[in-house]
């Protein structure tokens, strides 16, 4: 007998009709609530518009329907509201850039005191919005344990400005503000702030990665932070087609490949433990996820700069080591469906 | 049932009657003991059910504000000064999101230099955020504002400042009258909010609007703004009815019916300027007040009406513009046209009492031609300072 | 609601934009041919009875059902057959192929055991057919005719049907119970058979039957004969000649030491069959190499773990009583072996030649039409020789020889049959591309290491005609079906409907079209193609 039931496709494709409908992602079904729909005007290939179609479905699908949502200011808002089209098919109120957080705690605090406990709230945000300038709050938001699920679409900049540096873009990455410009191209090594591990040191009940690339993952995270009250941070790996000067139809790819490179890990902390890691499957050399993206393009090519693309495999090594990201020696792992 | 209370106290027990969902606040002086006392009430159960949210800083407490008021809750916070500022982006917001926040301004100076006393450098800083600003000219009228702020912020959907004066009010004890619970619960309906956050019936509020529609959406702003100078007489009126005192109204003209000189105050000065008044009209003296209750929106037709019979206007200034001069002199001087001359006062700035000897020389220097229109006055400089400066400190030189 | 102008909307309106307009590809889900169902000779729908199959539970008839469509022997195929599927299989570049072969031996025990039967689906068409020679080409060609709904007589010389599936392949990898189970569910849909009886003259025997239209199917059953210089005591027997005797009931005397001689799977059979029969020592003597040896590589490794040894490079010069001459052998740079000079003696009590198998055509007479070129029978596309109305396949006809391709071949037979007699054109096929490798996102698939079949344990291989190779048990037939990646066709994963930023794919209630690209807001920006797990998707250039 075999320990692992197999179902042709493994956890990562978005349904499976050998499964049953409960197992399947909440993304699988026509009833899924489309939380954004059709029209918005994001990019081609965007993967902040896929990220908050998952997030929030799951959410919906979690909290019987009974959520209401902010979102900071951003592409993902401005792509959505445009006057006088909205795509947001669930109660959604935007703010400010800065503000989301405080507004999310707000809003908690509103419905509880109304009466209205049922009711779930999200906050949304960039990364800017949420690691940068929405930082206070969403400290003070953590600190005060508020009954929000706070969740960062990360896609590593300042997009919806242009393409500028934020404390989440990586090292060695060109944005409209760190060109390829002088002995260190791109931005800047050694600077920057992870903010799922400053989120935990709040020791807030729940913090966890995802990417887009991992619905199951990313829905289950959803779920399992639903299922909970307090603060509660999603720190959502989103690529940007246009910001990463990369083709649109790899925006899954490019989460897929910085999770099986090392450089975004992926796991869920309780409390301000980790509690689980999700283990890369097939490792990749940082080259794989670089190359693909043209805000990269100066590491590569002639004569490229082998010493940073080392420095950044370097990073994506530490990784590994520090949220044990393999579970073997080859680095390769039986993912499926369950035993 | 008139107490011996602290303005503070007073408020407080008076928001807390208004019942509020959600109070977010963040501390500072003089707005302090406002909300602590705040916090003790839903702390101790007496004011439930209320959240309060005890916010990393007063950006987060209008935020939080939103957030609140967005779910359709009664929201309420107080500040002042740097702390007004701290919110200022957030003030914009909740006007042009049509919030009914209602919030205490703690009058205070604003630095640098840092300053804890009282001037109105902070609400007139925010004078175009698209707030109601009413100004409260003593503690009982500053409870009374407050009850009838959260009838007038829920009628208009938009939010409502109550300015009061740092210190000079929020730490004066005196005899005030709170009004009893049931007559606040008769007075201010339960909150019934024009939009709000609702699964069952799912909105998007804060949309984003570009130039096809944002000149309408700013000009109903602006027209709901003016509805305000109809909705404050009438809920000033049924106040009055209820509660048979006088407070609130968009402006207090005093003694000007046939006053030759009109000062214009707003906030605690009002007190001191209708004691000189007084006192100069006892000696003959043709002079009235008018205090401006409601500064913002801007009460032109009632001002013009109250300053129609003077020849000289004199604007007590709590804060002025660097560089070009006074604030509410300006909007007088529009109100009334070029007939009058309006003469500029910067008086009471960081703390320094706006006593009644500087109102009567200010009005004995108008009347001596001492002061005149074409310039800015301050009064109560202390020459003394200025000139005691050495020159080799550097910087201007008055 | 009184909802502030311009600053509150309601909810779901961007819909009136219809973003479709951005579009400079569209997706559009394709059909590709997978190379397993490229590769099969049989002509079977390979992916899609897998695809039944993976359900598992009632999908095991579905699957089999989709089987017996195209082949009527899935037990036997599943035992038999080369399997060039598994060697096409996509999943092969990932893993290890996908064990097509197991499934669907799996399946068609299942049917036996289930006692699953096909029907007639077609009224009677009042044609007669008469099919010459039951192996599986004539017997495939029987039952497909039969469906169709002619009246079919199928004739053979041996006293049981079956052809070489009977009297050359031995029983240890094709059970006789097996066969008999698959032949007699032909014959219960009316396949009139004649077994004893062989067809020396086909003029007459299409005149005096009146027959309608005929299909040869007689194999190739003569072993060929190679010219080794023998003394008069040395003993050569050829390897069909020995295996259809075994089936008789004949136990050839072999002696202790047997050379088989060729390097193909007759000759595997007849070196294993050697030992079986008693031989303490089977060599099998090639002129090539290893890797050049037309014997599957299984077949190969099954000989070796029962103790068959082999000599490579090697042709035989000389035989003599108990004694073998060999001859070095070297291949040129064309790969063509080249004698030497070198020779070796080896001690050897009889030769069995399987150097491969000629047509025995006399029966043709002079049979008007039907030509004969390189000893087999010419036929078109459609099976049919120079004759109307005369077809031709297996064994007899050109291509390569092995009981799938005769099955094949059998169908097209009978369909071209079928179309001849009503006078329609024969149906042609339409090619669709073959799904590359390249354009499935293997990434979805789960990690799954190939199951293997078990086999019997040695002791009984060495004496025994127990079948060696076992089958899959449900769940690692389900297994291995699962394992399929559906190369080029969609599996319903909803990847394309759950990857849309743009929600601009619908799912339909349609098991052959489940989803459909909505137009009005699809962007083209390709991640439902780019993670379509099956490479089921192509982005095609809009018009503009
Ligand atoms: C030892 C051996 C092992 C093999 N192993 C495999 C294997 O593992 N897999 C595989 O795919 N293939 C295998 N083959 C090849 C495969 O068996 C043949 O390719 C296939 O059987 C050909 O089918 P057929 O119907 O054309 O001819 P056959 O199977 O040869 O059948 C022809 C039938 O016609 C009958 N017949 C002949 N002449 C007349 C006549 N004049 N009148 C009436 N009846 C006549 C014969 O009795 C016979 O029953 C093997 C062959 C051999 C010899
Ligand atoms: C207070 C303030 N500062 C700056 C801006 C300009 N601004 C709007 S969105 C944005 C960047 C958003 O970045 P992020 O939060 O990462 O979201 P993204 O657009 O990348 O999804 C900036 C800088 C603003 N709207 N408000
Ligand atoms: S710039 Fe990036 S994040 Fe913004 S809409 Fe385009 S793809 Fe999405
Ligand atoms: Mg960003």
């Amino acid at each position: 007998m075999r320990e692992t039931k197999l179902y042709q496709i493994g956890t990562f494709a978005v349904g499976n009709r050998l499964l049953d409908p409960e197992d399947r992602s909440a993304q699988a079904s026509p009833d899924r609530a489309n939380s954004i729909t059709s029209g918005h005007r994001a990019c081609q290939g965007c993967g902040e518009a896929l990220g908050a179609r998952y997030v929030l479905d799951a959410a919906m699908r979690a909290a019987d329907g009974d959520v209401v949502v902010t979102n900071s200011t951003g592409c993902l808002e401005v792509f959505s509201t445009p006057y006088p089209e909205s795509s947001w098919q669930i109660p959604w109120v935007h703010s400010l850039f800065g503000n989301g957080p405080a507004v999310a705690a707000g809003m908690a605090a509103g419905l509880r005191a109304s009466g209205r406990t049922s009711t779930r709230v999200v906050g949304q945000a960039g990364d800017g919005g949420t690691v940068d300038i929405g930082f206070g709050c969403l400290s003070g938001m953590f600190e005060r344990n508020d009954d929000v699920l706070f969740v960062c679409y990360d896609n590593q900049g300042y997009m919806n400005t242009g393409v500028q540096r934020s404390a989440a873009t990586p090292p060695a990455a060109r944005t409209a503000n760190t060109g390829v410009i002088g002995d260190e191209p791109g931005n800047a090594f050694g600077q920057g702030k992870f903010v799922p591990l400053i989120a935990m040191a709040h020791e807030i009940p729940y913090v966890a990665t995802a990417t887009v690339a991992d619905l199951h993952d990313l829905e289950d995270k959803v779920t399992r932070a639903m299922g909970m009250h307090g603060a509660r941070y999603l720190h959502v790996l989103v690529p940007c087609p246009l910001g990463w000067a990369a083709a649109p139809a790899e925006t899954i790819r490019l989460a897929r490949l910085a999770v099986e490179s090392g450089l975004f890990p992926v796991f869920e902390a309780e409390h301000g433990e980790v509690t689980a890691v999700t283990s890369i499957r097939g490792k990749v050399p940082v080259d794989d996820y670089l190359r693909l993206q043209g805000r990269y393009a100066h590491l590569f090519g002639d004569p490229g700069r082998p010493d940073l693309v080392a420095r950044l495999q370097a990073l994506a090594d530490r990784n590994v080591v520090r949220f044990g990201l393999l579970d073997s020696d080859d680095g390769t792992q039986n993912a499926s469906l369950g035993s | 049932m008139r107490e011996q209370l602290e303005g503070s106290q007073a408020v407080a027990r008076t928001v807390a009657r208004c019942r509020p969902r959600v109070v977010a606040a963040y501390p500072i002086s003089p707005q302090t003991h406002i909300v602590e006392r705040l916090s003790d009430l839903v702390r101790s159960g007496d004011l439930a059910p209320c959240e309060y949210l005890m916010v990393e800083s007063e950006f987060g407490a209008m935020s939080a504000c939103i957030g609140a008021s967005a779910v359709g809750a009664r929201t309420y916070t107080a500040t002042a000064s740097q702390g007004l500022l701290f919110m200022a982006e957030a003030l914009f917001n909740v006007s042009g999101l049509g919030l009914p926040v209602v919030m205490t301004v703690a009058n205070r100076a604003i630095g640098a230099p840092i300053n804890i006393w009282n001037d109105h450098s902070d609400a007139m800083s925010q004078r175009d955020c698209g707030w109601v600003q009413l100004f409260a000219a003593s503690n009982q009228e500053a409870v009374d504002l407050h009850v009838q702020a959260f009838v007038l912020a829920e009628r208009l959907s938009s939010p409502v400042m109550v300015c009061m004066d740092g210190f000079v009010l929020t730490h004066a004890v005196e005899a005030i009258d709170v009004p009893d619970q049931a007559e606040v619960d008769a007075f201010v309906p339960p909150f019934v909010p024009r939009q709000m956050l609702d699964p069952t019936d799912p909105v998007t509020i804060g949309a984003m609007v570009g130039p096809e529609a944002f000149t309408e959406v700013k000009y109903l702003m602006h027209r709901r703004q003016q509805q305000a100078l109809a909705e404050i007489p009438s809920i000033a009126a049924d106040f009055a009815a209820r509660f048979g005192r006088t407070s609130g109204g968009v402006v207090h003209p005093y003694r000007t019916d046939d006053a030759d000189t009109v000062v214009v105050a707003l906030g605690s000065a009002l007190g001191s300027v209708c004691r000189v008044v007084d006192d100069l009209r006892a000696e003959g003296t043709s002079v009235g007040a008018l205090g401006i209750t409601c500064f913002r929106p801007w009460p032109e037709a009632e001002v013009r009406a109250a300053l129609a019979g003077a020849r000289h206007v004199v604007v007590l200034e709590r804060a002025f513009s660097p560089g070009a001069g006074g604030i509410v002199g300006r909007d007088v001087r529009t109100s009334i046209g070029s007939r009058t001359p309006v003469v500029d006062a910067v008086v009471g700035l960081g703390g320094r009492p706006v006593s009644r000897a500087t109102v009567r020389r200010v009005l004995e220097d108008v009347s001596a031609g001492r002061l005149t229109p074409d310039d800015l006055h301050f009064p109560d400089l202390r020459r003394d300072l200025i000139d005691s400066e050495p020159a080799t400190r550097g910087g201007p030189r008055a | 609601m009184d909802l502030p102008f311009g600053i509150t909307l309601e909810h779901g309106g961007s819909r009136a934009n219809k973003t479709g307009s951005w579009r400079t590809e569209r997706p559009v889900y394709v059909h590709h041919l997978p190379p397993c169902n490229q590769a099969c000779p049989a002509g079977e729908d390979v992916r899609s009875w897998l695809y039944d199959g993976e359900s598992g539970g009632d999908g095991y008839e579905r699957a089999w059902r989709a089987i017996m469509e195209v082949n009527p022997f899935p037990a036997v195929m599943g035992r038999i057959c080369y399997h060039p599927c598994e060697t096409g299989c996509n999943r092969g570049q990932l893993d290890e192929a996908v064990g097509i072969n197991s499934v669907e031996r799996f399946l068609g025990d299942e049917a036996i055991r289930a006692g699953w039967r096909m029907q007639v689906d077609r009224p009677s068409s009042g044609r007669r057919v008469v099919v010459v020679g039951a192996g599986p080409s004539g017997l495939s060609a029987a039952y497909h005719l039969v469906r169709l709904g002619h009246a079919v007589t199928l004739l053979d010389s041996a006293p049981r049907p079956g052809g070489m599936m009977r009297y050359g392949i031995p029983a240890y990898r094709l059970p006789r119970e097996v066969l008999d189970a698959e032949i007699q569910r032909i014959l219960d849909l009316g396949v009139d058979l004649r077994t004893d009886t062989t067809v020396t003259d086909l003029d007459q025997t299409l005149r005096e039957d009146g027959y309608d239209a005929a299909f040869l199917a007689v194999g190739a059953p003569l072993g060929h004969r190679a010219h080794l210089p023998a003394g008069s005591a040395a003993k050569i027997v050829d390897a069909v000649t020995m295996l259809h005797g075994l089936e008789e009931g004949e136990r050839p005397l072999l002696g202790r030491r047997v050379a088989v001689y060729g390097g193909g799977n007759t000759a595997m059979d007849a070196a294993r069959t050697a030992k079986r029969l008693g031989a303490e020592d089977a060599l099998v003597v090639y002129r090539r190499t290893r890797e050049r040896m037309p014997a599957h590589e299984s077949e190969v490794r099954e000989a070796e773990e029962e103790g068959v040894r082999f000599t490579w490079l090697s042709t035989i010069t000389q035989v003599q009583e108990g004694m073998l001459t060999l001859e070095r052998m070297e291949l040129d740079e064309t790969g063509f072996p080249q004698p030497t000079g070198e020779t070796e003696e080896l001690p050897a009590d009889a030769v069995v030649l399987a150097l491969g198998q000629d047509t025995d055509l006399a029966f043709l007479g002079r049979a008007e039409g039907v030509e004969v070129e390189d000893g087999v029978v010419v036929v078109d596309d459609s099976q049919m020789t120079g004759r109307p109305g005369v077809f031709a396949g297996g064994d007899v006809a050109p291509g390569p020889r092995s009981a799938t391709v005769a099955i094949g071949q059998g169908r097209r037979a009978a369909t071209s049959i079928d179309a001849w007699l009503r006078g329609a054109i024969p149906e042609r096929v339409v090619e669709l591309p073959l799904a590359d490798f390249a354009a499935l996102n293997t990434w979805y698939y789960t990690d799954a290491p190939r199951s293997h079949r078990p086999v019997l344990e040695a002791a009984r291989r060495a004496s025994t005609f127990d079948e060696v190779v076992q089958g899959l048990n449900r769940d690692t037939a389900l297994y291995e079906a699962r394992r399929c990646m559906s190369c080029g066709n969609c599996i319903s994963c909803d990847n394309c409907f759950g990857v849309c930023p743009d929600n601009a794919v619908i799912k339909v209630d349609d098991a052959d079209a489940p989803y459909l690209i909505d137009l009005d807001f699809c962007k083209g920006c390709g991640l439902c193609a780019a993670e379509c797990p099956a490479g089921a998707i192509a982005m095609v250039p809009e018009e503009i």
